[in-house]
């Protein structure tokens, strides 16, 4: 970025580094811990207080949502004045002040979708991690074909009513509040859903953690018997929620695209300078285990062009060039790239990498089979592989619908 | 990293594929095989140096435009869409390179402005054996009389049937594996002791075998440091993997329009078979293949014109990914054309030939990824 061309610029890259040598704490750049991840919200603890500090400091001058406009608690900054603050958040090694489905996936939809009012409702407390809030998509009958969704909401005048069961609702016992696709219309398929705002904390609603094979419960089933919701929390038109359903859903993909499923844990050598520790070298330095070399030399490859192809697309994006054929791959090859990394990671280990809990083995080592054990969901998720696949076969190639 | 084209750089593609798909379409292609070519093709080479296109990487004082990498790999992409036989990987991108590394400003003049013409073309002569090995150089040259005396052979050289000038690797001093040692040298074609024997190759490119017995070369046609070659030449093959995998890269993304085309417009069992949800599911995988492949391809182009200290890196991630995505682009293409892609007289089998060619060139993917672990220490 040669922002050296344009002194403003850099007026504020020094501005941001001073700010930011000064305000983030010490234990905010060393390597995240896993139970020290700020995901804010009511039931927020901030195992580390450091930890809260840096989440008020950095919600004060918006910078949770760089690019949120300031009438909102955002940060009102220009595409390059965000890339220079994260370009001196990474050169600090900071770590994220908050992690929250509300920045990632509701905000942006809110920012287009929402009318004023409810956009002052519901920004700042998620710029200022007030509120955390959970996903409502996925139901029992409704998993690839998300659109078959089946949870009613019926208009009673000055309420809407809510009954149903949505399921793999990502963390919905530590949530707030939820954004749900609800169905207002049974006549249509596509045109009867509704993107409705509710409180987790509404008579009615109950969250049961899914215990996963990986020892985690990130997910619930949730149940709605008779949650009544206030009208004015019904986002965009009445059964026009599809369409934010699907912006919304592109807002968790280019999420994903921008971390990557595999986003290296900072602070984390890449696997193949681990390898050396636990599988040995000869005199030259290369691996003892010449076909496991090969396969970490593959998997590199795999993360470097995996990268460079996040790069291209933010690069040609930028200069205005279409890249929608590009982006309908990223889900598909990060899911491969992350479960590929993970399950090299757990072989690599060798029996360093089979512990589950105790004695015996580094909190890295222990993570590393629930990490390959959690990845088997990056297929599954936010559309399966499969379905991935159809929709670059469909829509970027176009090819036909099989009959019959 | 520059992803985006300049408008330059954008009408520079622009009319490398205008240029390729009317002169040097495959239909052109198959005619030259049916005459026997061998990959010969002066007249379409006289075009080409009209276009400009030798001097892309010429330095403006030896005739040419300095135009850069990223603008080559452009031309090259467009050449690997109909297969076309040319020197310009070889001599524009390799030779031309050879000398703006490696060449002495006397070198340069005397070369570089012909070559800029179309003048004359070079060949670079490295492997000895049946796999590239850059560093098993066993050819001797030794001093003698002010100058060296190569003895020794050359395998497989790209272009070797046809170059005016070939630059080859021979050692000076230690054994072969030893990357200390190795030395460049211009030989033309025409020169007592050297023996060419040509090749007839499956991609119809052809290439040449050389014998060299006491081919005296005078010390002023040594190219960079006597014994400490193996850097610049390690650099010039770079370069080539680089354009090999541009060239790879075109000749996939056109296998796979061929095939896509053909999921569009043939039916079974009463429906076209791009519906079928089988063959859709690979198409997508193609395509996935297809797009991260270009970006390193890119990146390793923007490397070369960046001057960046990981173009070895990229060279070999771009080499090994486009060899990979070629060799599985046109299996597939083959597979979902059926019996049709089996005949001489559908393309499918020009690709799957070229692709096997270029995939060995310069290392194939898993030269590569050894290269890239070692580069990366591991």
């Amino acid at each position: 970025m040669a922002d050296g061309m344009d002194p403003t610029l850099d007026q504020f890259r020094a501005e941001t580094r001073a700010w930011l040598e000064e305000n983030c704490p010490a234990s905010m750049r060393t390597p995240q811990v896993e139970d020290e991840t700020v995901w804010g919200g009511r039931k927020e603890e901030f195992k580390n207080p450091d930890s809260k500090l840096w989440l008020e400091r950095m919600a004060a001058k918006g910078w949770t949502a760089p690019t949120w406009p300031k009438a909102y608690g955002g940060g009102g900054l220009t595409k390059e004045e965000n890339l220079i603050l994260q370009q001196e958040l990474k050169r600090i090694k900071a770590r994220p002040a908050l992690n929250s489905f509300g920045l990632w996936m509701l905000g942006p939809v809110l920012l287009e979708y929402a009318n004023e009012e409810q956009k002052q409702k519901f920004l700042p407390d998620i710029v200022n991690g007030k509120i955390r809030w959970c996903q409502g998509y996925s139901e029992p009958g409704a998993g690839s074909d998300l659109a078959g969704l089946q949870t009613k909401c019926e208009d009673k005048g000055d309420h809407w009513l809510v009954n149903g069961q949505k399921v793999w609702t990502s963390y919905a016992d530590q949530a707030d509040w939820i954004f749900c696709l609800v169905r207002t219309d049974t006549s249509k398929k596509h045109e009867g859903i509704s993107f409705l705002l509710f409180d987790m904390e509404s008579e009615g609603v109950e969250a049961r953690p899914i215990k996963l094979i990986s020892g985690s419960s990130p997910f619930c089933e949730t149940f709605f018997n008779d949650v009544k919701v206030p009208k004015d929390h019904l986002v965009g038109r009445l059964n026009g929620g599809w369409e934010i359903a699907k912006r919304l859903l592109q807002y968790e993909r280019s999420n994903i695209s921008a971390t990557g499923f595999g986003a290296d844990r900072a602070g984390t050598p890449p696997l193949y300078e681990r390898a050396k520790e636990y599988v040995g070298t000869d005199a030259s330095g290369k691996l003892l285990d010449p076909d496991l070399r090969m396969r970490l030399a593959d998997l590199a490859m795999d993360d470097k062009a995996f990268k460079l192809t996040v790069a291209r697309m933010a690069e040609q994006s930028k200069a205005g060039e279409e890249v929608g054929h590009t982006a309908s791959i990223v889900k598909y090859a990060a899911a491969k790239l992350n479960q590929k990394k993970t399950e090299m990671t757990v072989e690599t280990l060798g029996y360093q990498g089979l512990g589950w809990e105790g004695e015996g083995f580094t909190d890295l080592e222990l993570a590393s089979n629930k990490a390959m054990l959690r990845a088997k969901a990056n297929s599954i998720e936010g559309g399966t592989s499969e379905v991935n696949l159809n929709v670059i076969a469909k829509r970027v190639l176009g090819l036909k619908e099989h009959k019959g | 990293m520059t992803f985006v084209l300049t408008e330059e750089q954008n009408m520079l593609k622009e009319a490398a594929q205008d240029f390729m798909s009317e002169q040097l379409s495959l239909t052109h292609f198959r005619k030259q095989r049916n005459a026997g070519a061998n990959g010969k093709d002066p007249e379409s080479w006289g075009a080409m140096a009209e276009m400009g296109w030798y001097g892309v990487l010429v330095p403006e004082e030896f005739g040419g435009s300095e135009f850069g990498y990223v603008g080559m790999g452009q031309v090259l992409e467009a050449q690997g869409r109909t297969l076309a036989s040319s020197p310009l990987l070889q001599t524009a991108m390799v030779g031309v390179s050879a000398l703006v590394l490696g060449g002495t400003d006397a070198q340069k003049s005397t070369v570089l402005p012909k070559v800029a013409e179309g003048k004359i073309t070079t060949a670079l002569a490295v492997d000895e054996h049946a796999h590239h090995a850059p560093s098993n150089v066993v050819m001797t040259a030794e001093a003698a009389g002010g100058g060296y005396t190569l003895t020794g052979k050359k395998v497989f050289v790209p272009n070797g049937h046809f170059a005016d000038l070939f630059i080859i690797a021979a050692r000076t001093s230690g054994s072969a594996g030893d990357t200390d040692g190795i030395t460049l040298f211009m030989v033309p074609r025409e020169t007592d002791g050297l023996t060419i024997s040509e090749l007839s190759t499956l991609d119809y490119h052809g290439a040449a075998n050389l014998e060299l017995n006491g081919v005296v070369v005078p010390a002023a046609d040594v190219l960079g440091e006597v014994g400490g070659g193996f850097a610049l030449l390690d650099a010039v093959l770079d370069r080539g993997r680089i354009g090999a995998a541009a060239e790879l890269l075109g000749l996939s993304v056109a296998a796979f329009e061929m095939t896509h085309e053909y999921l569009q417009t043939r039916k079974q069992f009463g429906q076209l078979i791009g519906s079928f949800q089988s063959l859709q599911h690979r198409a997508a995988i193609m395509f996935s293949e297809i797009e991260q492949t270009r970006s390193c391809v890119a990146g390793a182009l923007a490397a070369l014109d960046e001057g960046r200290d990981d173009v070895a890196q990229m060279a070999s991630l771009a080499k090994a990914k486009a060899s990979h995505l070629a060799h599985l682009v046109t299996n597939e293409t083959i597979q979902m054309h059926g019996g049709i892609g089996m005949t001489d007289e559908h393309d499918a089998g020009f690709f799957i030939k070229r692709a096997r060619v270029v995939e060995a060139m310069f290392g194939g993917e898993g030269f590569h990824k050894e290269r890239f672990a070692s580069l990366l220490g591991f």
